[in-house]
């Protein structure tokens, strides 16, 4: 209850003077300036807010209603609905950009998901925890226990997180469903993009989480 | 805002109110008909509204409110013939939601009401009696139509926001479609884009019970000295259960005896909630009109957006207000389904749409009450409108 009456005024800076997240700037430094972007399951619209204060025009979809009245407070255009259910009803090529934002791995149907967002938007991005990092390994191989890293703390039995995937994994799923990777960076622990130039495998063992902007293959483009 | 004048209670009062009304009143001549969608022009004719707050130099900080079917102008203030507070009070008033320090808030009865505006309760000037049945039918973009007249006349061209729930949602829907470039927010509540089968098949009962009263005489009880009260009594009982919930009766009454132990083995109000349901009748009947009820269940039958616009996006095709739709778990009125019907229309078009679920048990009826979900989403959604708008909220871009 003391949540709901706290809210944040509404404001058109980042909420409380914090800095911007690392990944959020990453994304934000992808889209164009004027576009149109859908950002799925936007939390509390911190990612949106930063969009629209570079001259984007946002939309989201949220599945709590905490946070879509957070997301309101701010001036925000935020549907309650759910990206497993409700990405259908949406016309195709509504935006320019549909982001998801660390919420692929909360799925029921990750790969439906994606198609749809490349069907209603002419990009996608899409960022995740990468399960294929090093400490995740570790753990799994050490202690043969199910990995729980300080961003991703919740147990097997009750995390949001039902569809965890490497970047090696993700790769897989664009070349089968005929998705073009236009951009992708890995960050580090630190939020730190590595290494350009450096092998899938290297992204796979030692980016925390991955960056991906995505288009539509030749074949779907032609259509 | 003009003086209350002191409160009356009987269907003196009532009766009063319809021609003469205590709040401010903005009288139409015959040269300035309504248009009604049943092909009349209605002429003269009279609108009578609240305002409360002040009007900002640019005049950009006015709210219109849009009340439900048995609901009227007294928004934010005493009720005249009840002396009930305002319907709206969680919603509306200082420091509220719509903060009437803030903004210049308006609300109008409608057209086809009893509470000041011409309805069938009012004189006909042309014969100098009520109404009655001759009053043409109204419908939904009739009342906004009036209302906009109302607007043109106190010389507000846009609105910072409508607001509205049920049928005061429709209209919010109805303004949005038929005025895009007046309505810079739009606020619908617990509402539709149309009246379903369900709701129009309780529409009909409640009209049936009124006209099946033998005091109703075909509509023309004003002149015999009647007033079909048990018949509107029954109308508002069958129509109070559909505002509530199974689960907000079961908590409020469950089977609970109304002063007594155990059952009188008779048909007096043995239960609390049929003591319940029959004050609701019997209190209804002293501040409205039973015609009126007629009129007002009819113009919401015969909405339907949809079908006047071919499909429900084209209606909303091109528009650049910027909507709040919000709809109640526990609604059977106008569940969910309903809202998200416009949110999907709006989608298609691009519209700068929000849109929320309340979680509650208390049924349609929500929307007037506390439930605090609800009244900060209202409230943070006509805050960023005002930022947007530029009515300095004490914020500025970075």
């Amino acid at each position: 209850m003391n949540e709901q009456a706290t809210l944040p005024l509404p404001a058109t800076g980042p909420a409380n003077g914090e800095a911007p997240r690392v990944d959020h700037l990453l994304v934000a430094e992808m889209v164009e300036h004027g576009s149109r972007v859908l950002d799925i399951g936007c939390g509390d619209g911190d990612l949106l807010q930063l969009l629209e204060s570079r001259g984007v025009d946002g939309r989201g979809l949220e599945i709590s209603r905490e946070g879509v009245n957070r997301s309101v407070a701010k001036g925000l255009a935020v549907i309650q609905g759910d990206a497993d259910t409700d990405l259908a009803s949406y016309p195709d090529d509504a935006f320019d950009y549909v982001i998801l934002s660390q919420t692929l791995q909360a799925t029921r149907q990750p790969r439906v998901v994606l198609e749809h967002m490349l069907r209603i938007g002419r990009r996608a991005i899409v960022s995740f925890p990468n399960f294929g990092h090093w400490k995740m390994r570790l753990q799994l191989m050490v202690k043969g226990q199910m990995p729980r890293t300080d961003r991703l703390p919740a147990t097997w039995y009750d995390t949001a997180n039902i569809h965890f995937c490497t970047i090696k994994d993700f790769v897989q799923l664009c070349d089968e469903i005929n998705v073009r990777m236009e951009r992708a960076v890995a960050l580090d622990p630190y939020g730190r993009p590595l290494r350009f130039n450096a092998p899938w495998w290297f992204w796979n063992l030692f980016g925390e989480q991955a960056v991906f902007l995505l288009a539509r293959g030749e074949a779907e483009a032609r259509k | 805002m003009s003086e209350l004048a002191g409160i009356t209670s009987g269907d003196g009062g009532r009766e009063r109110e319809v021609d003469h009304p205590s709040s401010l009143v903005a009288t139409f001549g015959p040269d300035e008909p309504l248009r009604l969608d049943c092909g009349v022009d209605l002429a003269p004719f009279q609108i009578a509204y609240q305002a409360y707050g002040s009007l900002n130099s640019e005049r950009s900080n006015a709210v219109l409110v849009c009340h439900a079917l048995t609901g009227d102008q007294h928004v934010a203030n005493i009720h005249p013939v009840t002396g009930k507070p305002g319907w709206w009070e969680t919603m509306i008033g200082p420091g509220r939601p719509i903060d009437t320090e803030r903004y210049f808030v308006i609300c109008a009865n409608v057209i086809g009401g009893c509470m000041g505006s011409s309805g069938p309760a009012s004189t006909n000037p042309s014969t100098g009696q009520p109404w009655g049945l001759d009053f043409p039918v109204v419908t939904i973009p009739d009342m906004v139509r009036a209302q906009a007249m109302l607007l043109d006349r106190l010389g507000i061209d846009t609105l910072l926001c409508v607001a509205g729930g049920s049928m005061g949602g429709m209209q919010v829907l109805q303004w949005a479609v038929a005025y895009p470039e007046r309505v810079f927010a739009a606020l619908p509540v617990a509402t539709g884009p149309r009246h379903s089968a369900q709701n129009i098949a309780f529409d009909e009962v409640g009209r049936q019970a009124v006209m099946a009263d033998p005091d109703w005489r075909g509509g023309r009880y004003f002149a015999e000295g009647t007033h079909p009260r048990r018949g509107l009594a029954v109308a508002r009982m069958a129509a109070h259960i559909t505002y509530l919930s199974d689960a907000a009766l079961h908590r409020k009454f469950g089977r609970r005896m109304q002063d007594r132990e155990l059952p009188t083995f008779s048909f007096d109000a043995d239960f609390q909630v049929e003591s319940y349901l029959r004050h609701q009748g019997s209190s209804f009947v002293e501040r409205f009109d039973a015609n009126s009820y007629l009129y007002l269940t009819r113009a919401m039958d015969y909405f339907d957006i949809a079908a006047d616009h071919g499909t429900l996006a084209k209606a909303f095709l091109g528009t650049r207000t910027r909507f709040c739709v919000v709809s109640f778990t526990s609604d059977w009125l106008f569940p969910t389904p309903e809202s998200q019907a416009v949110v999907r229309a709006l989608n298609a078009g691009g519209a700068r749409v929000s849109f929320a679920e309340i979680e509650t048990d208390r049924g349609h009826d929500a929307f007037l009450l506390d439930v605090p979900e609800f009244l900060d989403i209202a409230r943070a959604f006509i805050d960023s409108a005002a930022v947007a708008r530029c009515l300095g909220a004490g914020h500025t871009t970075s």
